[in-house]
């Protein structure tokens, strides 16, 4: 190899060096943080909901006018939702798992403890919530059709049970989340629930909320004349379900208007908006990057052969093969390359320390720095491969002619 | 001389077209992405209501339970302390604003019943912000008091109702009651949505605005954010009320630094007599922001827009690198022709003026191209957004396409100076002979 020369070459024209390094440094930190950007977002939006989502819609009815009676109403709907063909069941909640709006509350082991409340999510629902949710309960029992309190708002009565989910079993009980099952929470207000099942996953609606996996059903059906149906189809039957029950409810007798007929996957979309919005223009800043890096490799490397046409015309003619070209200028290129992408480590370090800093985004894992540094050292060599094997095809006669 | 070196500039790019246009693309996808970043930032960094934000401040009380690790104190008030500030802020601007909803009933058959999203505000609401009105007038005082039941729809929601037509006098039916429509907006969708940003910074806005004593007066369906730190005594309305539940903006116009002082003292004194009764026990740093430091302080700017304003800059820094580069290389491959030029008598300065031409044409066609590639960004981004965001500040303004023109222009004689420095500075001796 011709480190000698080649370095000693290089250091002839400092300023072009330092161009392309320095871009390939600056390329690196960004495509690598977008990289690490792209995937912990993905990450988060990889994370399941808890239910059946493929094949699971909602939709809210709100009542008005003094002849509404919800509670009728209720179980005239749900009746008439799960009897249609390819229902395999449907309740009422009070919110949408991944939605973004919802309730929530802290509970702790004991009575007047603020300081250890702990926070979740907390869903109404009615006895039928384990198969329309599609949850499966890890533990305990489900609620019965009599621990379903039906009250208004201001009613006093309140429900006595609850099922956890094992993310808030866990938060209560760190060592064995198991123990929950039969032991009284308290609420911030003193009042107590049973806890009698635990589920294995559920999600509070909230994506960004720390603690997302926490989340308690209660048994309650709040009559405050707005309602939200969840219902979970057999597969394939989604799209022409949610036609059929949104007419089957305003055909009904009711003086009540009905909003956000949705699927759970749309909900998803909508909530993740941001996130996959981020991600594609990450995608396209990392692509537009490495075309514009790669172009100015190549632009360098055109000018720095076209101004040793001769040179190489007279190596050829003393006797360097086509192949010994070609390498000098992939090992240029590998040098001015490293140089580019050491320096681009610690740049993609230190951008990582500004982006956990300031955004409390979690430290980049150990092997992005590694591998972006091959990736660009690869970037570099496919962008100089053209020039080089150009230069490679410079006869030996060039060295003869004056020009 | 000036078009003369323009035209040599378009000689030299034609004779060198791949280079050049490559320069040309890096310049303007640099410029173009920094404007599409900027133009975000630019909007939700930027001073919603910019000549009078110094002179309205939103209150900040010590709510929170000390006993609680971590509480942040909940931007909003308890609908008491609203009530209580309305009342000894009489002799100010003030509002004390809060959403619902409700279920609208149109006069007519044509239109069945919908949801609207609603405003309860105070009567200075509309002279505060500036709101800007189409057909008739905000409420005034005595309405709140005596919560008298009035409406000022949006222009969406006129229009929806009556056709755009001048709708004051007519009724209109909102959860089984009667409103008499007292007025009607013009267009008003600030971005961000300042005087509310509990729902985010670009939230849609409300179609109808009534008396705020009426939300709590006839119990209707409040929407938004409630923090409540303590429980209530049991679940009546009264009770909630009661309780420390915050879920009331309150915004106060303080014109001058003397009513400021008054009125910072008075929300102190309020804390202080509070105390006394056990409440507000949670000291924050500050009782009163102004517009800038309430956007601010509940970090309204996303944190999107802020790493990709960096990623934007390192970004531009590349494109701006990679024109340093094919500068070089272009300016030194015309070496000869420097040259020929010194022989026949350039001086440095005219080279420098003619080189400078050179790299300055090339910034301005990228950033032209760059004003192409930051639309169809924006574009691109307003359709990724999705149907239910509000969209319409996404634009490009005179100032965005000043600004890129020019970022272009400089940021391209800047990348070019050591270029231009090189190519002053060719000894022609050398080029003349091998000609």
């Amino acid at each position: 190899m011709e480190l000698g020369p080649i370095t000693r070459a290089l250091l002839r024209n400092k300023l072009g060096v330092i161009l392309i390094a320095l871009q390939i440094a600056f390329t690196m930190t960004v495509i690598v943080n977008a990289v690490y950007i792209i995937s912990d977002r993905a990450a988060n939006m990889a994370r399941p909901s808890g239910l059946d989502e493929a094949n699971t819609f909602h939709i809210s009815s709100i009542g008005y006018g003094n002849s509404f009676n919800e509670s009728v109403v209720v179980d005239e709907d749900l009746n008439m939702i799960r009897q249609l063909p390819g229902v395999i069941d449907a309740m009422v909640t009070n919110q949408i798992p991944v939605s973004g709006s919802g309730s929530s509350s802290g509970y702790s082991l004991e009575p007047g403890r603020r300081d250890m409340l702990v926070p979740a999510a907390i869903y109404r629902v009615d006895d039928h919530f384990l198969e329309a949710m599609d949850l499966s309960l890890v533990a305990g029992v489900p609620f019965t059709p009599q621990q379903i309190v039906r009250r208004t708002p201001t009613d006093e009565r309140q429900p006595t049970e609850t099922i956890l989910s094992q993310a808030m079993a866990e938060s209560l009980y760190p060592d064995d989340w198991r123990q929950a099952l039969n032991q009284n929470i308290y609420g911030p207000d003193g009042s107590a629930l049973r806890v009698v099942g635990i589920v294995d996953r559920l999600q509070a609606p909230w994506p960004t909320f720390t603690y997302v996996e926490n989340s308690m059903l209660t048994p309650e059906i709040t009559l405050d004349n707005s309602t939200t149906y969840l219902v979970r189809t057999e597969p394939g039957y989604r799209d022409e379900l949610m036609v059929e029950v949104e007419e089957r409810l305003a055909a009904a007798p009711h003086q009540r208007i009905l909003r956000n007929n949705q699927s759970l996957e749309y909900t998803r979309t909508e909530s993740y908006r941001i996130d996959s919005l981020m991600t594609t223009i990450l995608k396209v800043v990392i692509g537009t990057l490495m075309f514009i890096t790669a172009m100015g490799i190549v632009g360098l490397a055109v000018f720095s052969i076209n101004r040793r046409r001769k040179q190489i015309g007279t190596r050829r003619a003393l006797g360097a093969t086509r192949f010994s070209i070609l390498r000098y200028f992939m090992t240029e290129n590998l040098i001015i390359s490293a140089a580019g992408v050491t320096l681009g480590a610690i740049m993609t370090v230190g951008f990582n320390m500004f982006l956990v800093q300031t955004f409390n985004m979690p430290r980049i894992d150990w092997f992005y720095a590694p591998i972006g540094m091959l990736a660009l050292l690869l970037l570099g060599q496919l962008a100089v491969i053209g020039p080089a094997r150009s230069a490679a095809g410079i006869t030996p006669a060039l060295a003869t002619r004056s020009v | 001389m000036f078009m003369y070196y323009v035209r040599l500039a378009a000689l030299s790019y034609r004779r060198n077209p791949i280079l050049s246009s490559l320069m040309v693309l890096a310049v303007a996808v640099g410029v173009g992405a920094y404007m599409v970043v900027f133009t975000l930032n630019y909007v939700l960094g930027g001073d919603p209501i910019p000549h009078k934000s110094d002179q309205l401040y939103h209150i900040q009380f010590d709510y929170g339970d000390p006993d609680v690790v971590d509480f942040e104190p909940p931007p909003q008030l308890t609908y008491r302390d609203a009530v209580e500030m309305l009342e000894q802020s009489n002799d100010l601007r003030r509002t004390a604003t809060s959403k619902f909803v409700a279920i609208l009933e149109p006069p007519g058959n044509d239109l069945r019943p919908f949801f609207v999203n609603g405003r309860g505000s105070s009567a200075d609401f509309f002279a505060m912000f500036d709101v800007p009105f189409q057909y008739g007038n905000a409420w005034d005082r005595a309405s709140d008091d005596g919560q008298r039941q009035v409406v000022v729809l949006s222009q969406e929601l006129n229009e929806r109702l009556f056709g755009g037509a001048d709708s004051v006098g007519e009724t209109i039916n909102m959860d089984g009651l009667v409103f008499t429509v007292i007025g009607v907006l013009d267009y008003w969708t600030p971005t961000p949505k300042f005087y509310d940003v509990n729902n985010g910074p670009i939230d849609i806005g409300e179609e109808a605005y009534i008396p705020w004593s009426l939300i709590a007066g006839q119990q209707l369906r409040r929407s938004g954010n409630t923090n409540c730190w303590a429980a209530p005594e049991n679940s009546s309305f009264e009770a909630f009320l009661n309780a420390e539940c915050a879920w009331v903006q309150f915004w106060v116009e303080l014109p001058d630094q003397q009513t400021f002082d008054r009125y910072q003292n008075l929300v102190n004194n309020y804390v202080a007599q509070q105390r006394e009764f056990g409440r507000m026990q949670f000291p924050v740093d500050k009782r009163l922001y102004d517009v800038n430091e309430w956007m601010v302080y509940n970090e309204v700017q996303p944190d999107e827009t802020r790493i990709l304003s960096a990623l934007a800059a390192m970004l531009l820094a590349v494109c701006l690198l990679n024109t340093v580069g094919l500068l070089l290389s272009k300016f030194l491959g015309k070496s000869g022709e420097i040259g020929v030029r010194q022989a026949l008598g350039a001086g440095k300065g005219s080279l420098f003026i003619q080189h400078t031409i050179e790299a300055g044409f090339i910034g301005a066609l990228g950033g032209v191209l760059g004003l192409g590639v930051a639309a169809i960004g924006l574009e691109g981004i307003k359709i990724l957004l999705g149907p239910e965001a509000p969209t319409q500040w996404i634009t490009i303004n005179f100032t965005v396409i000043a600004v890129t023109i020019l970022l272009a222009i400089v940021s391209t004689i800047i990348a070019g100076l050591y270029p231009i420095w090189r190519a002053c500075n060719i000894n022609p001796a050398i080029h003349l002979k091998t000609q």
